[in-house]
Parts: C-alpha cells; structure tokens; sequence
C-alpha cells in the first residue's frame, strides 16, 4: 500500500466575478494503509481536495505524491467511490460493473470474473452477481461501487460521502462492512464526509476543514479500539471534540479533550 | 415488463379500434356516395391483396423499396452515428456540423428528388439518397443529444478505472446514450419508410410499393392503390413494433435506463 503526502496543495477557481481560492495550502500526510476522514461543513473544498488527489482536478500549487510518485490525472493506483447511487453503469451487470478496471487492465474474462466475484463476496453481494444495478437498492449499490473500486486492486481508496444518501440504519450497516472491508484489504483510505460520527466511526485520523477558502484548521488523531461502540463515553467525546473543532458545538474552551485515549501515535 | 393478461387486453383494445375504423371506411365504401371504382370495398381490396401475393409481385414490390429503406437507413446510421457522437465530444465538429444540419434539415427530403433526378439519372440511387437524406437528421441530433446526457459520472468512474478513449467510446459512452440511439434509429426508420414511398413515386420505375401506387393512378386501380397502402402500413408497423420494440426490451428497458409506462 501506498502512502498520500499533500503538501502545499492551492487550488484556484476562475469565476466569471474573479479568481475564487477553493483550498488554500493544505499539507496532509496519510500514512500508508492509513484511514483518513475529511470533515467540514459544506463548501469547504473537502470534495474538491479529494478529485485533486483522483487526479480529476490539478492544483494551482503544491504538488500530491501517492507512494512517493507526483499525481498526474487520474491512475489506476486508485479507486473512487462517489456519493451518487448512479455512478454504477446501468448497462452492466453487478459483475460487470466490478469487473470492468480489470477489463481496461486486459485481465481475460474468466480470471477478472472470478475476482470481480470474490470482491462482490467481500461486499456480501455474490448472491445479486447478475443483477442489473436499477434492481438493486441503494446501499447494495453502493457496495457494488466500492467492490469495483476495489476490484483492479488500487493502493488508495478514495471516497467521497459514499454513504450519505443512505438512510440511517443502511449507512450503520455500511460503515461497520467498511471498516471490515478496510481491516481486510489494507488499503490507504481517504474518506471525505460531513458526519461526525461516521468519521469518529470509520478514521485513524480526521482533518478538520473551514471554508472560504478551504483550509486545513486541525488533524485530530483518533486511536479509540476497533470494532468502536458508537455508544461509548470515549466515542461521544471524540464527537463532541470534533464537534467543537467544527465549531457547531458550544463547549467550554477548557474541557479537557481525552478522544485520544492519552495514546498519541 | 407487461403481464400476459396485461398484454392481451391492450391488443383487444387495439383491436377494436382498428375495427372501428375499417367498419366506418366500409360503410362509406358501401354507401354509394362515391363512385365503387373510386372508393373500392374491404372485400374487393382484401381480393385484390390476396391475388398479388399469390403472384409473387406484391413481395417483389415490398422487397424493392424494403432494400432501398435498408441501404439508405444503413447509410445514415454509418454517417449519422459517428458524426452525432464526435458532435458530442468534440467542440469543433459541433461547431462545423450543427449550421449546416440546422440548415439542410428543414428541407423536406422529397424536395430534393427533382435535383437528385437531374444528378444521378431515375432509379434505385436516387431513392436510396432521399432515404439516406431524411433518416440522417434524426439519428445525427438524437446521437449528439445522447452523448451530451450521458451522466458525467460514468466518464469520470471509467476514466479513474483505466478506460481509454476507445474504451470509453464503445464501453460507456455508446451504452450510456442508447436511450437517445434507440430513439434516433426509430425516428430515423419512421422517416425513411415515408421518403421512400415518395422517392419511388417520382423516381423509380418498375418496382416498389410508392410505384405501384403511382402507377395504379393511371389505371384507376384503387383497390391495388389500398392494397399497397395496407402493405406499406403493415411493414411500418411491423418494424416498429418487432424490431425496434424489441431492441428497446433488451436493452434500455432491461437495464432500467427508460421504463414501461405505467397503466
């Protein structure tokens, strides 16, 4: 797996009123198999950081290296899960869909079959194989979309709200399969959400954005025990931390944080 | 996917209208307002369809303007397919081709068959061009208006997964326009059945359905007139119906991209 180092990155919009600055010089490192939440409210660049580092996008400044080699567009070291239920292609079949990387890779039908079929397994679905995505729900799509991020083997995932569409109840089941699928594969994750807990749930660490511009306010490290009980006093805590950073929450400024278990990393 | 109970009904109904409407073409047929040779009888068209089957020219008619329709559908797909796409894909040639198209496709394609006599002589290649001239317009917007509405989303997942451009030409943006395609090519089938009737009427000699139609005029043959009508309505309607609605089941309507009408 790869690490992600983000140094100096600017990005510069050209409006019709003027430049408008969407992310002013973020620097993040992302260890390798490292998994990392972009929190902020919306229109604070967390998505917009995220395409750089696809490749979708190109910085003003700085530069992104992904296991030390400068991002030039996109690349199949890595794997996006977008937000939309349709990101899926309607054409395909679930196993199409995840076996078409490893088609444009020019692995042969058989042998990507039986990899898309093992990553659909990963994701629960080798049952719903030859279903056609409009006949799945939305949470069994997006789990096909990430079975086919994940499918040509990518060292990076990136995500970008994967879950946000989902009700409530799905998106619980969804984050506890990620963390199984990450604790299984290993790979270096960022993951951009504006849920606290999701990423109180999901992260190693969480960067803290504000916006106009967007910029990188804090990286909280959050080392509480996997599987996470969502209901323990620590898990709130780290919420109301992160709550506070994102400066939604009133708290007394001297409140003692203990999110990270007093175990710095 | 309709039920079979579901199906049924909708051809009862279908039914009924088409009775209908023959029921009130007979009566007036019977009537006597209009001279019998003018406004022949159900029966007597019915014979008169019958008899040329049977002697083999009917099929021989429908085969000739069936071949035309088919080499100019053909010919309109092959130009109006690739060009629409590249419309879509790439400013320039949507710059280029977009006056010019907006220019030639308000004028009817019969139109042009006075011209087309003057350049190529009477016969089959003229009649093939104005096939060619009235499916090109519908396939070549319907292509491009495809291409634009293809969900960016999918460029950008196949693009992260290594798609190429000929990959994403043939993988994504292909399938993910084939609403619009399917479209187009119905269209494009409709408009070139009715410039072919009226290409052979004033162009072709000999053979095809717009001919004997034609020719029968001279004759006052007006039951071999309605024969020929019937045939061409009923091979219109069979394409439709079988060909392109087939092509719609397994494709678009499987893969949820359009969906059935609800009742």
């Amino acid at each position: 797996m790869s690490d992600i180092e983000i140094r100096d990155v600017s990005l510069v919009y050209d409006t019709p009123s003027g430049p408008v600055k969407a992310i002013d010089s973020a620097s993040i490192r992302i260890a390798a198999s490292g998994f990392l939440c972009v929190v902020g409210p919306s229109g604070c660049g967390k998505s917009t950081l995220l395409n750089l580092v696809a490749g979708f996008l190109s910085p003003t400044s700085g530069e992104i290296k992904i296991g030390g080699r400068p991002v030039t567009g996109h690349g199949m070291d890595r794997g996006v899960v977008f937000q939309d239920f349709a990101q899926l292609f309607p054409w395909r079949t679930a196993l199409g869909n995840v076996a078409f990387g490893l088609e444009m890779k020019g692995v042969g039908k058989e042998e990507r079959e039986k990899i898309a079929l093992s990553h659909l397994a990963l994701v629960k679905l080798e049952k719903f194989a030859h279903s056609y995505p409009h006949h799945l729900s939305g949470g069994m799509q997006q789990r096909v979309a990430i079975a086919r991020a994940l499918a040509y083997n990518p060292s990076v995932l990136l995500m970008d709200e994967p879950f946000a569409a989902l009700d409530a109840l799905t998106r619980d089941a969804m984050q506890r399969l990620l963390a199984e699928v990450w604790r299984a594969t290993r790979k270096t994750v960022i993951y951009v959400t504006h849920n606290v807990a999701e990423a109180v749930y999901l992260a190693d660490r969480v960067v803290v954005m504000t916006p106009h511009p967007g910029r990188v306010k804090i990286e909280l490290p959050i080392t509480l025990p996997r599987p996470r009980d969502p209901l323990s006093v620590e898990f709130l805590q780290c919420q109301k931390d992160l709550l506070r950073h994102l400066g939604s929450e009133t708290t007394a400024p001297d409140e003692p944080e203990i999110c990270n278990d007093g175990a710095q990393p | 996917m309709t039920s079979s109970p579901e199906r049924w009904r909708m051809i009862g109904r279908a039914t009924v209208t088409l009775l209908t409407a023959a029921a009130l073409y007979e009566a007036m047929a019977q009537s006597g307002i209009f001279p019998a040779v003018l406004v022949p009888t159900l029966p007597k068209v019915a014979h008169t369809l019958l008899s040329l089957f049977s002697d083999g020219t009917m099929l021989r008619h429908a085969f000739y303007t069936l071949a035309r329709v088919i080499f100019g559908f053909a010919l309109a797909i092959a130009v109006g397919l690739p060009l629409g796409i590249l419309m879509g894909r790439i400013r320039a040639v949507e710059n280029f081709v977009l006056p010019l198209a907006s220019a030639l496709m308000p004028i009817p394609s019969l139109a042009w068959v006075p011209v087309f006599i003057l350049w190529f002589g009477l016969g089959d290649t003229v009649a093939i061009l104005i096939v060619f001239y009235a499916a090109m317009f519908p396939m070549l917007l319907n292509t491009w208006t495809g291409v634009r509405a293809v969900n960016p989303l999918w460029l950008r997942a196949a693009g992260a997964m290594g798609a190429d451009e000929n990959a994403l030409f043939w993988k994504v943006i292909i399938p993910g326009a084939s609403p619009f395609i399917i479209t187009g090519l119905r269209q494009a089938f409709q408009r070139s059945w009715i410039a072919v009737v009226g290409a052979e009427m004033l162009a072709a000699s000999d053979w095809g359905l717009g001919w004997i139609i034609f020719d029968a005029k001279e004759f006052l043959n007006a039951d071999v007139m309605m024969a020929s009508l019937a045939v061409i309505g009923g091979i219109g309607y069979a394409f439709e119906r079988l060909v392109f609605g087939s092509l719609e089941r397994v494709t678009v309507l499987r893969w949820g991209m359009v969906r059935a009408a609800k009742s």
